[in-house]
């Protein structure tokens, strides 16, 4: 068996600004894990651009983005081992690994960041009717044959679901030569930013049907077509609206679960809602020593928050290996009020934040065009801050100062989000 | 002659529906935007919009296909974007290839370059 201060399973771009950062602080032994054969996770099959916004300024391609880091962590000599497969994490931080190269592997860790990403929502996931014949694919996979194979799913594409995954693979499929016939979204908006309804649909003039969805898949060996219906307010097909819509394709972009099989072997809570770990402050689960960060955590739509977090975890798992056991420690709990789906961390103690500001994430339930987020806890007001043109697919960011959560006899922080104009808070 | 257009601005996440108004091909006219570079992003949109067009080319590695991912070097007009693509068909490079590489000069005759977005060795 090895032994290692800290080993990241997973080398998207969470794991590779996770390992960054904690050699930044001082840890000198680090081994990086990765399945694939390349470092950078998904984004070497997102090769359209947008990614970086935030911490570049700078429009780049996931390849791009990936490879910024990938160079980064070479050059600070970080140990890592492509091609390796973790199978088993314990709450005692022993991690086993199966390896082309190096066949299975034992490592006693002290510390662990898991950085595994996330999978597709695929048709199980959401229940359509219907034969079950060849053609049917989730987009991310669609997006890795064009990407990476380099070969074409179909030539008549309908796609069910607005994710931006779908939205992306509407242009990069169009621009190959297929035609997209639709995209298809149950809901009265789009799950997708802006940007990629604009850039990715309009631009093609490929429509974008809401309040629609799939009832039926027609075809025996391989789809002929697809039977799709507008829905009522309780998402229930309407009678009498159904269209048939011929194609040889049906991509599926549907959402995406985080992957936690080996959190939850290690007896790692996992949040409902998220999918993912519960995590406090220092993006540490609740198995001390085992953290957490990106898309494993909860699901992220720009890589730039993905990075953040990471960040926060290498430096977390940095202080943890200074100090195992922290003197003393409050546990404030993050309270998810009104009009938000989730907050992240769900847990913080103020004492031992690594830096002097904590970033928090959330989602709000329901599209607004202006709304109040506001920050209470059982002393009051924190802080209340006016959104413009929230979204559920648009992640919230709201920085909090270390002074702010300091206050003696703090017991939890409740965030809320209400439309503005419905008579509530000071207007 | 006049015409209307409707631009979705992605300047923010604000996304205003901002209407421009065109008299004889020429901006006279926009509205609904609520900031100045809502107005610039839709005066470009209407006269000349741009895109970077990111596709792959093939590379052979090891006498095996496989695809590089590229991009344009700088946006190009949006009606070029299936010109470059089927100028793209036939490029094919060898490696070693690095990050930010031209693998194709003056695509679609834009006057811009086609780059490497992924070193290959
Ligand atoms: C299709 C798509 C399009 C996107 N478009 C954009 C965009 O335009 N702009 C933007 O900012 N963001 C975009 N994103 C979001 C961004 O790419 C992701 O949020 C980000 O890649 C998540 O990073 P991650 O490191 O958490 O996960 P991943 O990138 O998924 O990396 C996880 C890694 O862990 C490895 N792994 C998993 N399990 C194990 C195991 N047991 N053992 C060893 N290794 C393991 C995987 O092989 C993988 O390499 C997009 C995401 C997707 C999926």
């Amino acid at each position: 068996m090895e032994n290692r201060d800290l080993v990241i399973i997973g080398g998207g771009p969470a794991g590779l600004a996770a390992a960054i950062e904690a050699k930044k602080n001082g840890v000198e032994d680090i081994l990086l894990i990765e399945r694939d054969s390349h470092l950078g996770g998904v984004l070497q099959q997102c090769i359209h651009n947008g990614f970086g916004l935030h911490i570049f300024k700078e429009e780049l391609t996931g390849p791009e983005y990936a490879e910024r880091f990938i160079n980064e962590l070479k050059s600070m000599n970080i140990e890592v081992m492509l091609e390796t497969m973790v199978i088993e994490l314990t709450s005692q931080k022993k991690i086993t690994a199966v390896s082309k190269k190096y066949g299975l592997i034992e490592i006693q860790a002290r510390a662990v960041i898991l950085a595994m990403g996330c999978r597709e929502r695929t048709r199980g996931a959401i229940n359509i009717p219907g034969t079950r014949p060849a053609g049917i694919f989730t987009a991310g996979t669609a997006q890795r044959y064009v990407n990476i194979e380099g070969f074409m799913p179909g030539k008549e594409i309908v796609i069910l679901g607005s994710g931006d995954i779908g939205l992306i693979m509407a242009r990069r499929l169009t621009l190959e030569g297929a035609h997209v016939k639709c995209v298809v979204e149950i809901m009265p908006y789009s799950n997708g930013l802006t940007r990629n309804i604009v850039q990715c649909l309009n631009d093609f003039d490929i429509p974008l049907l809401l309040s629609h969805t799939v009832i039926n898949i027609h075809g025996k060996k391989r789809i002929e077509g697809v039977t799709i219906a507008k829905v009522d307010e309780s998402l229930r097909p309407i009678p009498g609206t159904e269209r048939y819509i011929s194609c040889d394709t049906l991509l599926l972009s549907v959402g995406l679960i985080p992957e936690n099989e080996l959190s939850k072997m290690a007896g790692i809570k996992i949040d409902s809602v998220t999918g993912g770990p519960i995590v406090n402050q220092r993006m540490e689960t609740t198995v001390e020593g085992i953290f957490a960060c990106g898309n494993v955590c909860h699901v992220h739509d720009l890589v730039d928050f993905v990075t953040q977090e990471a960040q926060l975890a290498g430096k977390g798992a940095a202080q943890y290996l200074k100090s195992e056991k922290p003197s003393s420690q409050r546990m404030v709990k993050v309270d998810v009020g009104e009009g938000l789906r989730y907050v992240l961390p769900q847990i913080i103690s103020p004492e031992l934040m690594v830096s002097d500001k904590q970033n928090f994430f959330m989602r709000s339930i329901a599209p607004m065009s202006k709304a109040r987020l506001m920050i209470t806890s059982n002393n009051g007001v924190i802080k209340t801050q006016t959104l413009r043109f929230v979204k559920p697919s648009e992640m919230i960011n709201i920085v909090l100062k270390k002074e702010e959560l300091l206050e003696p006899n703090i017991e939890f922080l409740r965030f809320t989000l209400r439309e503005e104009g419905d008579g509530y808070g000071d207007e | 002659m006049e015409m209307n257009k409707e631009v979705i601005c992605i300047v923010c996440p604000r996304g205003c529906h901002i209407d421009v108004k065109l008299v004889d091909g020429k901006v006279a006219n926009i509205s609904g935007n609520v900031c100045q570079r809502g107005k610039t992003y839709a005066e470009a949109e209407v006269t000349n919009p741009k895109r970077v067009l990111t596709t792959t080319v093939s590379i052979i590695d090891n006498g095996n296909q496989k695809r590089l991912p590229v991009r344009t070097k700088e946006p190009i007009p949006k009606n070029l974007l299936m010109k470059a693509m089927k100028e793209l068909k036939n490029v094919t490079v060898k490696p070693p290839v690095k990050m930010g590489d031209v693998v194709y000069k003056n695509i679609a005759g834009s006057g811009v370059d086609v780059i490497a977005s992924k070193s290959w060795e």
